[in-house]
């Protein structure tokens, strides 16, 4: 509907002046409302509508030119001369120069400064104000910091069923690696969902272990070749002894037949020095030692019956649970046992009666850690039930240096590859003690709780300030011990060898005269048989005798013993 | 004059004196006892560190100023005594 208003203007008025007038209002259009055209549009109820009071902005990105700077120095070739003289020429610098020099006011102000230049430098040449006093005294550096250690990384077991570590080994080379061996030795425990798997990992990757080892039955052990570091040879809790090579992927290049392996989970394999780098010998509690060369696992090149009895008798063999081997004694070699002695034998004997040479006995269980010291090998750390003890060769009766009781078993060791005086140990309550026996012998120097479960396996790195420790719920935590710890300290060695020397002395003064009653002893009972009369056969005794003889013996020394003390008083 | 020739004469004559250079406010060496190389590089060099170090003392507090600069190095000392207008440098090694 269109709205129109017309109006006329005669053509003669076009142009001409507005002559404004008011006029009253006149209604022109008068539009009512038409209820029928509401019925085209149908309402909505609801109705959304936004509205916006700011106003519109956009957004723009500005990058402005890139503006180089570049750093360098300014060398000063030739100094501000005045405009009139040319640098040059060389007449004209010494006419400025003698001008200058004939000023009044260079005059004086070289003389004063002078003065104050003449002082100094006398006072230089009366007393070197700078030397250095108290040259010679060493810093006392790190001796008084207190003993710590630092948790860098806890590697996870990444399966859902958890199992523990058994057995633990540092990459050779750098020592960026670490081979962790999972399995579960508690009987009847592993699930049919276990996995069989081990890890290698990378100590600065701890989400993801950076390869996977996979056997054909959980590893108890494992080691890396010291000479070739992508070698591991490694125990399964079957028996079978399998080696891999890193660069040939997870699975084991050769695995050892299961007619000729272990009968029991093989619970340490250690390489051994040869020429071809390829022999290795694993102990297991069958009462087995195995020789292998890893390029023929099929069958071992030797087998050794831990019998004491030197027959070679099976059913009387010690079961074997960890063994040592230094590559500095190569003809020797030492096994730990399940009934807590030490096996000390030779590699090359004529016959396998004549492998063991002797043994130590000194534990009521297991020995789960045996290693020699790497600066004195002639004295060795061993770890069993609730005590760590050091023996010297030497002396077979008893070990020279132990701990006292611990609170919870131990069940690893070993010492630290830079300090000859110090050793780790964990302990089935997540422990790790670290040792300093010139420190403090009673006690652990640093005693740190690494976790809550049971810490089963230890390695130090070679650098002696890494160590990682393997717990049952498959959790491998690793440290970082302070610089005091594991740096070779100012006579040290000379410090502990005269420490071991004074043990073993002690050790063997005891010995000798343990031997000295038993020599008296005997030949008292012998002299004591001879006048008795009648045929009582040698040893026949019934046990009342005996405890009999024993009573008598002892009130008699007893009575000998105090006689010669009143002698002494009188 | 006379006695400027004689001062300076003096402090070269001291043990361990190596060198002795007067610079003016420009820069320019007025008068050294060392190879014109050397005279250059050190008269460029000390006189920004001395326009440094002085700016540095009288920013701290304006109502001081530098009296005297020494550097020691570990194979001499160089020693420079600023005034107004020129700046008396003398390197010494010192004994021992």
């Amino acid at each position: 509907m269109e709205i129109v208003h017309v109006y006329t203007k005669l053509r003669r008025e076009l142009g001409r002046q507005c002559l404004f007038s008011d006029r009253p209002a006149e209604l022109l259009l008068d539009l009512l409302p038409d209820p029928s055209l509401g019925l085209e549009f149908i309402p909505k109820n609801p109705r959304d509508q936004a509205q916006g009071m700011d106003c519109d902005m956009s957004v723009h990105q500005v990058n402005t030119e890139r503006f180089h700077t570049n750093s360098c120095g300014i060398n000063h070739v030739e100094g501000g001369w005045p405009k009139e003289v040319n640098p040059e020429e060389i007449e004209q610098t010494i006419r400025f120069r003698k001008k200058v020099e004939k000023n009044e006011s260079y005059i004086s102000s070289i003389l004063q400064l002078s003065s104050v230049m003449e002082h100094c430098i006398r006072q230089n040449n009366a007393v070197d104000i700078y030397q250095e006093y108290l040259e010679d005294e060493e810093e006392v550096e790190g001796s008084q910091e207190s003993p710590s250690a630092k948790t860098i990384n806890v590697f996870r077991d990444p399966n859902e069923v958890k199992r523990s570590i058994n057995g633990l080994s540092w990459h050779p080379d750098s020592g960026r690696k670490l081979a962790a061996a999972y399995s579960c030795l508690e009987f009847q425990k592993p699930s049919k969902d276990m996995s069989l798997d081990s890890y290698i990992w990378d100590i600065e990757n701890p989400d993801r272990p950076e390869m996977t080892l996979k056997p054909t039955s959980p590893l108890i052990c494992l080691n890396y070749n010291p000479k070739d570091p992508h070698i591991l040879v490694a125990g399964g809790f079957n028996g079978q002894i399998a080696y891999w090579d890193t660069r040939r992927g997870s699975q084991p290049v050769e695995i050892s037949s299961v007619e000729q392996s272990h009968r029991d989970p093989v619970y340490k394999i250690v390489w051994l020095q040869s020429k071809t780098g390829t022999a290795a010998f694993s102990a297991s509690t069958d009462g087995q030692i195995l020789w292998w060369d890893v390029r023929k696992l099929s069958q071992p090149t030797e087998r050794l019956v831990l019998d004491l009895g030197r027959e070679g008798d099976l059913n009387r063999a010690l079961g074997a649970i960890s063994l040592e081997f230094e590559s500095t004694m190569p003809t020797k070699f030492m096994v730990g046992t399940e009934q807590g002695v030490v096996v000390s034998c030779i590699r090359k004997a004529k016959t396998p009666a004549e492998k063991i040479v002797c043994t130590y006995e000194g534990h009521h269980g297991p020995i789960y850690a045996l290693q020699r010291n790497p600066f004195f090998p002639k004295n060795f750390l061993t770890v069993g039930d609730w005590t760590a003890r050091i023996w010297s060769e030497d002396i077979k009766e008893s070990s020279i240096m132990w701990t006292k009781y611990q609170s919870s078993f131990l069940t690893d060791a070993c010492w630290s590859p830079v300090r000859p005086s110090v050793f780790f140990t964990v302990k089935s309550d997540g422990v790790l003690d670290v040792w300093d026996i010139l420190l403090k012998q009673n006690s652990p120097t640093l005693s740190l709780q690494v976790c809550d479960q049971a810490l089963n396996s230890l390695c130090v790195q070679d650098n002696g300030r890494l160590v990682a420790c393997g717990s049952q719920q498959g959790e491998a935590t690793l440290l970082d011990i302070c610089s005091g710890l594991s740096t070779l300290q100012k006579n040290e060695k000379n410090l502990l060898s005269a420490m071991f020397e004074h043990e073993t002395k002690r050790e063997k003064i005891l010995e000798t005269r343990q031997r000295e009653i038993l020599l008296k002893e005997r030949s008292r009972s012998e002299q004591g048989k001879e006048e008795e009369e009648g045929g009582q056969e040698e040893g026949e005794e019934t046990p009342e005798e005996l405890i009999v003889r024993a009573e008598n013996d002892f009130s008699s020394m007893g009575g000998m013993e105090q006689r010669r003390r009143t002698e002494e008083d009188g | 004059m006379a006695e400027v020739e004689e001062t300076l004469k003096r402090i070269q004559g001291q043990k361990g004196v190596q060198g002795i250079i007067i610079v003016n406010s420009e820069g320019i060496p007025v008068k050294t006892t060392l190879d014109n190389s050397s005279t250059v590089q050190y008269a460029g060099l000390i006189h920004q560190l001395v326009m440094k170090a002085r700016s540095t003392v009288r920013d701290i507090d304006p109502q001081n100023d530098l009296t005297f600069l020494r550097i020691r190095s570990k194979k001499n000392e160089i020693m420079i005594a600023p005034d107004k207008d020129y700046f008396l440098i003398v390197i010494q090694n010192p004994s021992d």
